[in-house]
């Protein structure tokens, strides 16, 4: 018998119980689609974090106290960094266009009868532009202020909303933890990540932070933006050579500091969402496989019912063959038909989760062809065991079969 | 043509075993008629089981025009239950999602002859259905269907044609006009083993073989007097 009219017959077969075919299907149409929409989410969310990460620029080196052991999981002691070392690093080393060294935490913040909690950054002046901030009102704090530890503030977009409704911040007083600060300028939102918000930040000056607000004495991280970004391998060993120098570490002991750049992250972070990505589709695998499962039960039913048919197509000279290849060919036409309406509802949800959720997803031809490919592979996987059963019927058994 | 020596057939269980078919020896020449006749029990359906080659026998040789059917392997019976044989069954068994034609064409895609349709289509016409030939069993009468099963039966020029009782499901006048059309085909060559245990039945075939546990207890020529 040829393939062509093993199809004809496969299709009759399923034709004839609509209902029954559309809903076995209905399993693989739902794993495929969970597998594409799934995926495209994933890739969407990594696609947009590795692109607003680098709008905070790719030319910035950052270093951290304590030892990079692994991925960007940092131990040892925390504050082996200092301001001094900042300052040193801004002399001494060449080819950087700005050294901005940070101390953060989340402090709360009072004005009026509001009061929210947020970032809290002390800052040196140049970061506002190594982080790619603009100013929208106001300005940013000026060496000066820096040096006499002023208790100035700079808001985000963000904290602005939550904090001022409609007035105007520039020149009035906040509580950062139950100190006075004035309002010098605002920033122009970035806008937010899923997880992160930018604009949901104040900045104030490092040595107002260190003395004032979080009293410590040490330093939490020093960005360096480098004027070229071809020169930023030579700056990273020159900053490390400079601060061994500085901290005294002796040949052969590890360094109590780490630099890397936004890249290394940026990397890091692409990996991070490239395992979430295969979690998503992990999972949404194994209703394929659940679908799979759905196949051989109906499958099974189906053999039994037709036991007789069986029994008539051995006795006009069926070989055991055909006999599989039929009831193969009807698993996989099954799983092929919701292979093909499960990659069109993965698409439409992915186009609506962007719509109406407002994600980014992106759906990848690879993604397709992987939920197509394996919905096709689990029909073989699934039908086998039944279509066996069938093909090997003995005819006399299945011809008496009521 | 058929050429059956010392056939056995055991059927063992766990308990028992069941002795169907007890050495029976016998030959069919080309162009017979013959209906083997019994009561239940008596090992007709075993030996048709043989005959048609489902089956294989215990002991005993089978060789069917010079095959010897005894050795062949299950596919290998499948080609030869392809080539060789049509059944006609009581219950027609047919399929009943195809029409009449794809259930006549259905051995000649097992046997992948090309040409298919219009070889099927012939043997409907044979039968006289060939305006029913779009039907599905469902549309046609109890005569018809079994037309349809003699059709798909005879559309691969087998070498015999063994039909199970085959007026078993039909009143008495289309169960005749069923007959007249065995008559006809044997008429023109067709060689003819019809298992039955009506006696008006048997008695229109040349020759009637009865059994009884097992055994072949009669083997007579049937004197040209009913037709």
């Amino acid at each position: 018998m040829l393939i062509l009219d093993l199809l004809r017959m496969a299709l009759r077969s399923l034709i004839s119980h609509k209902l029954r075919t559309f809903l076995t299907a209905l399993g693989i149409i739902i794993g495929v689609a969970s597998v594409i929409s799934m995926i495209s989410i994933g890739e969407g969310a990594r696609q947009q974090t590795l692109s607003t990460i680098s709008k905070f620029g790719t030319n910035i080196i950052t270093i951290k106290p304590g030892q990079k052991k692994t991925r960007h999981v940092s131990t040892g002691k925390v504050d082996t960094l200092v301001l001094d070392d900042a300052k040193f690093i801004e002399k001494h080393v060449s080819l950087i266009t700005g050294v901005a060294a940070q101390v953060y935490r989340s402090a709360q913040l009072k004005f009026g009868n509001k009061n929210t909690n947020t970032t809290v950054r002390g800052t040196g002046k140049s970061y506002v532009h190594l982080a790619n901030f603009e100013m929208q009102t106001g300005r940013y704090f000026n060496q000066q202020e820096i040096n006499a530890a002023k208790r100035v503030c700079v808001l985000g977009a963000t904290v602005v909303k939550n904090l001022f409704e409609e007035s105007n911040p520039l020149g009035k007083t906040i509580k950062v933890d139950g100190k006075n600060f004035i309002v010098i300028g605002i920033t122009e939102p970035k806008g937010a990540l899923s997880w992160f918000d930018p604009d949901d930040q104040i900045f104030i000056p490092v040595t107002t932070a260190q003395k004032r607000v979080f009293g410590m004495n040490h330093i939490q991280s020093i960005d360096v933006q480098a004027a070229n970004i071809e020169d930023l391998e030579l700056i990273k060993e020159d900053i490390a050579q400079i601060l061994r120098l500085r901290h005294n570490t002796p040949e052969g002991k590890e360094d109590d500091f780490y630099v890397q750049n936004s890249s290394q992250w940026l990397n890091s972070w692409g990996d991070a969402a490239k395992t979430f990505t295969y979690l998503l589709g992990g999972i949404a695998a194994i209703s394929l496989m659940v679908g799979g499962i759905g196949i051989m039960n109906i499958m099974l039913v189906s053999v039994t019912e037709r036991t007789r048919e069986i029994g008539i197509r051995k006795a006009i000279g069926a070989k055991k063959r055909e006999i599989l290849e039929q009831f193969l060919i009807e698993s996989v036409v099954i799983s092929f038909l919701g292979g093909g309406i499960g990659v069109l509802m993965g698409i439409a949800i992915s186009k609506m989760v962007s719509n109406i959720g407002g994600w980014e997803t992106i759906v990848s031809t690879q993604s397709i062809l992987l939920a197509f490919g394996f919905s096709v592979g689990i029909g073989i996987f699934f039908g086998f065991y039944p279509a066996n059963k069938a093909a090997n019927m003995n005819p006399i058994e299945a011809l008496r079969y009521e | 043509m058929i050429e059956i020596e010392n056939l056995s057939k055991v059927y063992n269980s766990d308990t028992l075993s069941v002795t169907a078919l007890n050495e029976v020896s016998f030959k069919i020449k080309k162009g017979e008629f013959v209906a083997i006749m019994g009561p239940s029990g008596s090992g007709k359906s075993t030996l048709m089981n043989l005959l048609g080659c489902l089956d294989l026998p215990t002991n005993g040789t089978y060789k069917l025009v010079d095959l010897k059917i005894s050795q062949l392997k299950a596919n290998q019976l499948a080609e030869v239950r392809n080539r060789k044989i049509g059944f006609v069954f009581q219950s027609f068994n047919l399929l009943p999602r195809a029409t009449a034609l794809e259930n006549t064409e259905l051995p000649l895609l097992y046997g992948r002859v090309s040409n298919s349709v219009k070889i099927a289509m012939q043997a409907l016409e044979r039968v006289g259905l060939k305006h029913r030939a779009h039907h599905k069993p469902t549309e046609l009468s109890g005569g018809e269907k079994q037309r349809v099963a003699i059709a798909r039966a005879l559309v691969n020029k087998p070498a015999i044609i063994l039909a199970d009782e085959p007026t078993g499901n039909l009143d008495s006048v289309t169960g005749q006009e069923i007959m007249s059309l065995f008559h006809d085909l044997n008429k023109e060559g067709v060689t003819l083993i019809i298992v039955t245990h009506e006696d008006e039945i048997a008695k229109q075939a040349k020759r009637v073989i009865h059994m009884k546990d097992g055994r072949i207890v009669k083997d007579q020529m049937v004197e040209a007097l009913t037709c």
